[in-house]
């Protein structure tokens, strides 16, 4: 089966698929899995949700549903199951934890001759619609909920696909922010690190050297110090404000907020990014010839004309590849903005943590990875129409 | 000196000193005609590019005057001084096609496109490249990469091109085409052209006049043939052609005629420079211009000659001999029936005549010649 080079160089290959696999693929299709699939409540009371199913989210409500509904509360209680399953519910529709809760407990070892009357006098919710609409909700074995949720929508009673109330829709306009505040740091790191990496290009080697190593200096030092690092130089008493108000550009009263908002967040990830994209610009400067600027001048073109023209196009790839490296990278960013970022300057994947970690909301925390990745492969592929990912010079 | 109105670029004393210390060009006086395309000729590191980075701006004369037109060019930066410039690794744009590279600095001066298409397009047709317009450099041979370097630096129709050794990367059979298209195009444009090579072949077969460069000096300037017949001075007879040197000590001289004492006997030769009627000389004597075997006394200078080599080289016969003091006495003998069956270890009769045999001053490339 080896006989044939091909083969064996194919063979060599495998160690890194199976690399891939274990590392990328599996957690991806992981992710993309949980994201869908929600068997907890369907698992938990298959017998009220079958009942729901028919039921179109006006008419009046059975009393054998009551029942079968009470019933399966209770068997869950008695096996310490419910509180996972009121909680997913409660994701559906804030607030019915405590009614679920509340219900169960009130309803424990009772025996009424009504079921209806006795759940609606433990809480009045149960006459109403919504509940066992968020029921049906929650008890959908394969949703889309996450996602419609993510992207701030849900669905209505009637199933259909409505927006979230206004005070619910945060995840789009923290995405928009995250993109936007990303370009923003893509920008800020080509217009600080374009005539760094030309300088480092251009030098006599032993400054050159020097300044590589400046800019790589960065890379042996936690990410957490240097993050730390901006909340001492930025905060209201920090260096920066005191030099501020000694050179007069600010009062003493209207020293500037700088961080734990936006402005500490762009300002700290620029300087944890700028080598991603100096690193890539520099390769490719290098292997510019000087002689071409010599070539552009005797040709008749003035220092502009020359950068231009001559210049500027011949970096484009190693622009190209520095930006996205950068850009991708903010996107994903988390730790800067969790440190410095306070409560406006968090990026979406904080969000992401934040139900990973905190409200173990995971079918949405992947959801919301997932419409992250969506976003970065578009910008991919629309980078990929205008500049071809195969002109782009990593180094 | 020419007249100033007959010179198109003169040095006047340019001198360039790298970091204060290393002098690569020494008081330099050249002038260059309108029209003639002169080379500059000479080894590595002898400061010929140098030269041409100070006439195209790049570089500023320590001391001394460049003049174009008989006005300084001291205040003008590259861009205005309007010389096309053909570098040595061609220093085409990569990210431009051959028609964009060609229309750069015609867009650079702000021509209509109908005209810079024109104007490229006769460029093109200049070194034969029609065809080629959308090609990208690197889809180019290397002869063709440095048509377009040439094209390039004549397309924006300027009165001087300096070209830093512009064959140098082409194999030996392309640049004798390329020689042939350089010159071509020279003539037919009347551009003047100031060419640096080191190769001497090459500076001989397209120059109007050549300068030998040594160290940042001019040793000798004339036309290639002056050059190979007359050199003035021992560098030149070593660096053109090939040529037999042998130390000696001039003994008397008579008009242009001296007697020179060498390891192997008394020589007649040429005296190049009548004021030198002693000491230490260089006698310089052209391996095909010695007789072998002659009838005796036909020429002055006649020697008994060991034959250490025989090397036949198709076109012709070279032998190794000792003679005069020299183990390594060169002689050629063209490959005509019956140059005779010449053996190593063979004994023979060479000559030849004083007005082949120059000496020439002697300015330490041998080691001196101590009477034993
Ligand atoms: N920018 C510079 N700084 C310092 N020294 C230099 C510089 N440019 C050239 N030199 C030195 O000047 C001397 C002459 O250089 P130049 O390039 O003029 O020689 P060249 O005759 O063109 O040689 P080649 O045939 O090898 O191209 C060399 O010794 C070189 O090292
Ligand atoms: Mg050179």
């Amino acid at each position: 089966m080896l006989s044939s080079p091909r083969a064996r160089a194919g063979a060599l290959t495998l160690p890194l698929i199976a690399f891939l696999g274990v590392t990328f693929v599996a957690p991806l299709g992981t992710m993309l899995w949980r994201s869908v699939h929600e068997p907890v409540v369907a698992d938990a009371l298959p017998q009220t949700l079958a009942l729901l199913e028919a039921w179109d989210g006006q008419a009046a409500l059975p009393e054998a549903l009551y029942q079968t509904a009470a019933g399966e509360f209770r068997q869950l209680q008695a096996s310490r199951a419910l509180g996972g399953v009121a909680t997913r519910v409660n994701r559906v529709q804030g607030g019915s934890r405590s009614i679920i809760m509340r219900t169960a407990r009130e309803l424990h070892g009772a025996a009424p001759a009504s079921w209806r009357e006795a759940m609606i006098a433990a809480h009045p919710a149960w006459g109403e619609a919504a509940i066992w609409g968020a029921i049906r909700q929650a008890g959908q074995r394969y949703t889309i909920r996450h996602y419609l949720n993510a992207l701030d929508l849900e669905q209505d009673i009637q199933g259909r696909i409505v927006a979230q109330p206004q005070d619910q829709r945060i995840y789009l306009k923290l995405l928009g922010n995250t993109l936007a505040a990303s370009a923003a740091i893509t920008l800020i790191c080509l217009a600080l690190g374009y005539p760094l990496a030309y300088l480092i290009a251009n030098t006599k080697p032993r400054w050159s050297n020097l300044l590589l190593l400046a800019v790589l200096l960065p890379f042996w030092s936690s990410l957490l110090v240097r993050s730390m690092s901006w909340i001492i130089m930025l905060q209201k008493k920090g260096v920066v404000n005191d030099l501020l108000v000694a050179l007069g550009l600010v009062t003493e009263d209207g020293r500037l907020i700088m961080v734990y908002n936006m402005i500490g967040t762009m300002v700290t990830m620029t300087q944890l990014l700028l080598p991603f994209l100096i690193l890539p610009l520099y390769a490719v400067m290098r292997g510019i010839p000087p002689l071409h600027l010599r070539a552009a001048a005797s040709l008749g073109a003035n220092p502009r004309q020359a950068f231009l023209h001559v210049y500027w196009p011949q970096t484009l790839p190693g622009v190209a590849a520095g930006s996205l490296l950068v850009f991708i990278l903010a996107i994903g960013y988390y730790i800067a903005p969790a440190l410095v970022g306070g409560r406006t300057g968090q990026f979406i994947s904080n969000l992401i943590a934040y139900h990973m970690q905190y409200s173990l909301n995971w079918g949405l925390a992947a959801a919301l990875n997932f419409v992250l990745l969506v976003c970065v492969t578009v910008i991919l592929v629309a980078y990929n129409r205008l500049i071809g990912i195969e002109r782009l010079r990593f180094g | 000196m020419l007249e100033t109105a007959d010179a198109h670029i003169q040095f006047r004393g340019v001198t360039k000193i790298y970091d204060g210390r290393k002098t690569v060009v020494q008081g330099l006086d050249l002038d260059v005609r309108r029209g003639e395309l002169l080379t500059l000729l000479g080894p590595s590191g002898s400061g010929k590019t140098t030269c041409l980075m100070m006439l195209a701006g790049f570089e500023m004369p320590t001391s001394g005057e460049i003049l174009i037109d008989g006005q300084s060019v001291r205040d003008l930066p590259p861009r205005k001084r309007g010389i096309g410039v053909v570098f040595q690794d061609y220093a085409l744009f990569p990210h431009m096609s051959v028609s964009r590279n060609l229309a750069f600095p015609l867009r650079v001066r702000g021509l209509q496109a109908a005209q810079r298409a024109d104007r490229v397009r006769r460029a093109l047709r200049i070194v034969r490249l029609e065809g080629f317009e959308n090609r990208p450099p690197n889809e180019l041979s290397g002869g063709q990469r440095q048509r377009v370097a040439i094209a390039r630096a004549l397309v924006f129709e300027p009165s001087l091109v300096l070209m830093d050794e512009p064959l140098g990367a082409l194999d030996r059979r392309l640049r004798e085409e390329m020689q042939f298209e350089i010159r071509r195009i020279q003539q037919s444009l009347g551009v003047t052209v100031l060419y640096v090579t080191h190769d001497q072949q090459e500076a001989m077969a397209i120059s109007d006049r050549v300068a030998v460069f040594n160290r940042g000096k001019i040793e000798q300037i004339a036309e290639p043939e002056t050059l190979y017949e007359e050199p003035e001075r021992a560098f030149v007879a070593k660096f053109i052609g090939d040529n037999n040197l042998l130390p000696g000590r001039i003994l008397s001289a008579e008009g242009d005629i001296c007697q020179v004492e060498t390891s192997g006997g008394a020589v007649s030769a040429f005296l190049v420079d009548p004021n030198q009627s002693s000491g230490a000389t260089v006698l310089a004597i052209r391996p095909e211009r010695i007789a072998l075997a002659p009838e005796p006394g036909t020429y002055r200078n006649e020697f008994d000659a060991d034959v250490e080599e025989v090397a036949f080289l198709g076109d012709h016969l070279r032998l190794r001999l000792t003679v005069c003091g020299s183990s390594d006495f060169c002689v050629k003998i063209p490959n005509i029936v019956g140059h005779g069956a010449l053996l190593r270890g063979d004994r023979v009769r060479v000559g030849w005549s004083v007005a082949d045999c120059r000496a020439l001053p002697d300015e330490g490339l041998l080691d001196r010649y101590t009477p034993g």
